[in-house]
């Protein structure tokens, strides 16, 4: 079975910047597809060039199998969702979601239908005749959204979709984002730089870094298996040992704390801890390495241990939970 | 911005062209013939200086740029000291009423003509003798607006912070403004004279309206006017590109000295 | 300096002092001339009459305002159609490039009125640059007569004003975020329509408002239907300036130019009305 979309080697530069290089990536149908890196890395560049706005320099974009690297964004069957989701100001949330069926030329009542529906599943309609400049933030993004969705696109590319909104929104609209790719089955490529945000709604997530594909797999598969250093240390929380020239790391809720059983096993200090909800964050100091070791235990057991500022603690882990990177 | 197509790009460079070829070739047909010893502008006999000679040698035009030179410069420095006055006072004040911004915004939206007959009605029904003072009244109307919008401007993005450091340290409100205030929007001020001076130069309705009888009071653009309704003399040209020499300058110093002052 | 209103007062005392004595004591004085009499030797006699505006309706001047609204509203047409091109193209050069672009396209606007105009006469004339092109291109006839023709006028008003409408048109599209447009072709829209349906409506109102000031300053203008046009168009302002300094007919004058500037008047409320009944709708459909 071809894969929906096929990234076969793709690369563009900019002057003397090389923001995607050599990238290859299949996307299958209905996948829920994550690409994350730091700033500048190239995830926009990529998207760009899937919408049509960017053509790349060398490789090629196969849609359904058929080379789509040359086609205008006009007439692709993938739309975007930008990062400054970039309404059309002068119309309303209505005329908004309408205006990409209207180039499709369909009928007036089929418009009106569909640009109904997607504006009861986005929960819209209320304010289908305010403009975009009397919406909140999170109004503005399900109207972008539902303006990228009721085109129905083979594939949609979503840009930072939750980027503008605040934290709590942003957990909200995370899942949201799910349940709106379930209930229509459309297959989305999200960009973010948050990692957390990746591993929640995505079904497979790559890494970028300087336009370089590091890793792709499942959040289970980069977080527990992290492909390199760079990617061990983006993705979560990551301790690294430097020991005979290799890097050993382990996630801080590996580390327990005063073990009955451990295949090793470090003397520490605890120098600061900081509550992250129901968890709680050691800072360790030990002669493993110069920075304090990251420590995670449950409010539970440091109640148990009674653990303060100060004192000392033995760590200690199995070797199964450790990643080992030679360079 | 989203690549462009090369057909795009040609068609848009190609606009570019036809645009600043229209803008900019009846003045260098004017430029080229000066130097055309024939003068005429169906034949080109030679490269020659003498309409500029013959410029020189021309009493009236003399006396005519003596004239402007007089009014330019004496109603670009009433109307900078009053504009930048102004400016100061209109962005230091807590509420800016319509009226008062529709006021200062007149002078530069008003026709000439309107605002030249109506200064000769002024004047006359006063049995107020007209000359070069007269001119000299008037222009600073509109010089002294452009000269408060160029000024305003600057002082839109002005940090009054430093105004209130300046005094925090012990400054009086008068050394402040001579040590801190003036000195950063001296370009603006500089600016804006330079644009009042080339309108001043140029402005010909108003001039003409309110110069009064007699050739003493005559300047540049009313000489002009007067030799082009003669016919096409290659005098013109010459005194054409002189002119023209003058304003541009100034108007590229004005804008190098604050950008946005012509263009933004 | 701290916001103060005292002092803020006094420093704009001297000007606005000026402005009044010069500006609005004369404006107001003008207005005030409208309304009386013809004397018969040409001067003012001071009895109150509505004659001078009655005579604005009068067909041979009805017909000087309705040609000179038409040659206004043909040169503002064409050089907004112009303008928003160079401003569209200057809008799409790169970002470096765009200030000495808008520089050189604005430049002329400021230089010399009457020399800018005199060099279409050169061009136009009988005997002109055109004329010897053509004959050089072998044309035999009789020379086309160019200058003193409405479209001359025209021309000449679209030559001096365009700069103006380029600065006006480039405001807007300068400030349009290009995503906009991309989101337009995201959306299946071609070229054109994303033209038609984007970018357009969104910058016409700032267009507008350069519109209005190329009309009223056309329709007043008197310097170019006088050299371009030969004195055979008289346009408002030539009757103004004849009233004046001719005919002697201050009051007439003087109502002529009250018309002018109701017309200006005019224009620009309907433009920030319609600018502010945008604003207005889309507030109105954010309450229902
Ligand atoms: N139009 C352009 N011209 C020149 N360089 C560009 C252009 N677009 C992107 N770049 C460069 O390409 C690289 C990748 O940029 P890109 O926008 O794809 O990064 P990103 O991963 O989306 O970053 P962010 O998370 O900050 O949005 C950067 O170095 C950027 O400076
Ligand atoms: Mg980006």
């Amino acid at each position: 079975m071809t894969p929906l979309l096929s990234i076969d080697n793709v690369t563009k530069r900019f002057g003397r910047v090389i923001a995607v290089d050599g990238v290859s990536l299949d996307i299958a149908e209905n996948e829920f597809f994550a690409l994350l890196g730091a700033s500048g890395s190239g995830k926009t560049t990529l998207l760009r060039m899937l919408a049509g706005f960017e053509t790349p320099e060398e490789g090629a974009i196969l849609l359904d199998g058929a080379d789509i690297s040359h086609m205008p964004p006009n007439r692709r069957p993938v739309n975007l969702m930008f990062q400054s989701y970039a309404l059309f100001p002068h119309m309303t949330v209505e005329a908004n979601i309408a205006y990409g069926l209207e180039m499709e030329h369909l009928p007036k009542a089929e418009i009106t239908t569909r640009v109904g529906e997607i504006m009861e599943i986005t929960e819209l309609s209320p304010m289908a005749r305010r403009k975009p400049d009397q919406l909140s933030g999170g109004q503005r993004q399900r109207v972008a959204l539902a303006r990228a969705l009721v085109k129905r696109p083979r594939l949609l590319l979503l840009d930072e979709p939750l980027g503008a909104l605040d934290k709590k929104l942003r957990a909200a609209m995370q899942l949201e984002l799910k349940r709106l790719q379930h209930e229509v089955g459309v297959t989305f490529i999200v960009v973010t730089h948050d990692q957390e945000e990746a591993l929640v709604m995505a079904d497979r997530v790559a890494i970028l870094k300087d336009g370089r594909l590091l890793q792709v797999g499942t959040p289970h598969e980069v977080y527990e298996h992290p492909a390199n250093r760079y990617a061990a240390d983006f993705i979560g929380v990551m301790n690294f040992i430097e020991e005979d020239g290799k890097t050993i790391a382990i996630r801080p809720e590996r580390i327990r704390i005063f073990p009955d059983t451990a295949d090793r096993t470090a003397k520490g200090k605890i120098v600061a801890r900081a509550y992250h909800g129901l968890d709680l964050q050691l800072h360790v100091e030990t002669d493993l390495s110069q920075r304090p070791l990251l420590v995670r235990v449950t409010a539970d057991a440091a109640d148990r241990h009674a653990l303060a500022e100060g004192d000392a603690v033995t760590l200690g882990w199995n070797h199964t939970d450790t990643r080992q990177f030679n360079d | 911005m989203a690549e462009r197509t090369p057909a795009s790009r040609v068609g848009l460079i190609s606009v570019l062209i036809l645009i600043f070829a229209f803008l900019y070739i009846p003045i260098a047909v004017l430029v080229i013939l000066s130097f055309n010893a024939g003068g005429m502008p169906t034949a080109w006999t030679g490269f020659s200086v003498k309409w500029y000679g013959a410029l020189l040698g021309n009493a009236d035009i003399l006396q005519a740029a003596l004239n402007t030179l007089i009014v330019a410069v004496i109603s670009t420095l009433i109307a900078t000291a009053l504009g930048t006055l102004l400016a100061l006072g209109i962005e230091t004040r807590r509420r800016k009423g319509r009226a008062l911004e529709a006021l200062v915004f007149a002078p530069m939206i008003i026709p000439d003509i309107v605002l030249a007959i109506a200064l000769l009605s002024f004047f006359s029904l006063l049995k107020f003798p007209m000359g070069l003072h007269t001119i000299i009244l008037s222009h600073v109307v509109f010089n002294l607006a452009f000269v408060s919008a160029v000024v305003r401007a600057r002082l839109k993005t002005f940090d009054w912070s430093v105004t209130e450091a300046s005094a925090d340290l012990g400054a009086s409100a008068f050394t402040t403004f001579r040590r801190v205030t003036l000195p950063l929007i001296l370009p603006a001020v500089i600016a804006g004279a330079l644009l009042a001076f080339t309108l001043s130069v140029d402005e010909f309705i108003i001039a003409f309206f309110t110069a009064g009888a007699g050739r003493s009071s005559t300047t540049l653009p009313m000489q002009i006017f007067a030799m082009i309704r003669f016919g096409v003399t290659p005098e013109i040209n010459a005194l054409a590109t002189l002119v023209m020499i003058v304003s541009v300058t100034a108007l590229t110093l004005s804008q190098r000295l604050n950008r946005g002052v012509i263009a933004p | 300096m701290t916001p103060s209103n005292a002092r803020s007062t006094l420093l704009m005392a001297p000007a606005l002092a000026w402005l009044t004595a010069l500006m609005v004591v004369p404006c107001g004085l003008i207005l005030a001339l409208g309304f009386f009499r013809r004397g018969t030797y040409g001067g003012i006699e001071y009895t109150f009459t509505l004659e001078n505006f009655g005579l604005l309706l009068d067909p041979l001047y009805a017909g000087i305002f309705l040609t000179s609204a038409r040659i206004a509203g043909t040169a503002t047409l064409i050089a907004v159609v112009i303008g928003y091109a160079a401003a569209y193209a200057i809008a799409a050069a790169p970002r470096h490039r765009q200030p000495i672009l808008l520089f050189f396209a604005v430049l002329p606007f400021w230089s010399n009125y009457l020399i800018r105009t005199y060099a279409w006469i050169v061009l136009l004339n009988r005997e002109g640059l055109i004329t010897h092109g053509l004959r050089m291109l072998g044309y035999e006839g009789e020379p086309p007569s160019m200058l003193y023709t409405e479209g001359a006028v025209i021309t000449g008003l679209v030559y001096n004003y365009l700069p103006f409408v380029i600065l006006a048109c480039y405001a807007p599209l300068s400030r349009l975020n290009p995503e906009l447009a991309e989101a337009s072709r995201d959306l299946g829209a071609s070229a054109f329509t994303t033209f038609r349906r984007v970018i357009l409506p969104m910058t016409v109102p700032g267009i507008a408002a350069g519109a209005v000031f190329v009309f009223v300053l056309s329709i007043g203008n008197f310097i170019t239907p006088a050299l371009l046009g030969g004195g055979r168009f008289q346009m408002i302002g030539n009757l103004v300036y004849a009233q004046f300094l001719t005919a002697n007919d201050w009051p007439f004058g003087a109502a002529l130019s009250m018309a002018l500037i109701a017309i200006m008047m005019g224009l620009l409320t309907l433009q920030t009305f319609a600018a502010e009944k945008g604003a207005g709708e889309a507030r109105e459909a954010a309450d229902g």
